[in-house]
């Protein structure tokens, strides 16, 4: 391997024994697609897996927090993905389904939509059955 | 950099030139919208597919220079 491009030599800093400058350096041969690997595995993963801002206990987004009261409000058991901890997932996830905003809800490994679409399915009464039909538990009523 | 209300509308009717098109600035900050827009050109469309056309015709902007958008779609005969 050759890493003499993308190293950039530090005044005073022997370059072989300058580690941040060598990760740096290694991080930059990480090929692009190693986040969309990263969701894709999660999202075939976790039966049902929002991307949100914040955490369902602390959401940090109104759209973000419909989500989760719609889906606690079905009694679904999900995983939250808090994209505000890593800008990588919250560019990578826009990507992944050429959908540009969060929330995303993924259900069986299939994307669902946003909060507008959960807000409308749910009110049409359609989430639930979607979810009974995915073969996913609801708790509630 | 926000965006104003004409502006999306704009970019919205030349995707959809047969679509009614309702714009509510929701926080009074050119920054959070709400946008309903029922077109024919959105039947036989998932609206998974409706939304993604809606942003496509905002060639990028989503979730970029425009922040939020509520967004309601429908389709008309
Ligand atoms: N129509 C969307 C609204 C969501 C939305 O507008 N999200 C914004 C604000 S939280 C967003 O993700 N912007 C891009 C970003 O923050 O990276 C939905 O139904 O989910």
């Amino acid at each position: 391997m050759e890493f003499g491009a993308t190293l950039k030599p530090r005044a005073g800093v022997p370059i072989f024994v300058d580690r941040a400058n060598i990760v740096a350096a290694l991080k930059d041969r990480v090929p692009m697609s190693n986040i969309q690997d990263r969701i894709a595995k999660d999202v075939a993963e976790n039966d049902v897996l929002l991307f949100m801002k914040g955490t369902p206990v602390f959401p940090q987004c109104g759209f973000s927090a419909a989500a989760v009261g719609i889906l606690s409000h079905l009694g679904v058991k999900f995983k939250a993905v808090d994209v505000l901890k890593d800008p990588e997932v919250r560019q990578g996830i826009k990507e992944f389904s050429n959908w540009p905003t969060i929330p995303q809800l993924y259900v069986k490994g299939e994307f669902v939509g946003g909060s507008d679409i959960m807000k409308e399915m749910f009110e049409a009464g359609e989430l639930g059955s979607f979810l009974s039909e995915k073969g996913i538990a609801l708790e509630s009523a | 950099m926000p965006m104003q209300a004409t502006e999306i509308e704009k970019l919205i009717r030349s995707a959809f030139p047969d679509a009614d098109i309702t714009i509510t600035d929701l926080a009074g900050d050119n920054d959070h919208y709400a946008a309903m827009v029922t077109s024919a050109a959105f039947k036989g469309k998932s609206r998974v597919q409706q939304h993604q056309m809606v942003y496509e015709a905002l060639k990028g902007r989503m979730g970029g220079v425009l922040h939020a958008l509520s967004l309601q779609t429908a389709a008309k005969d």
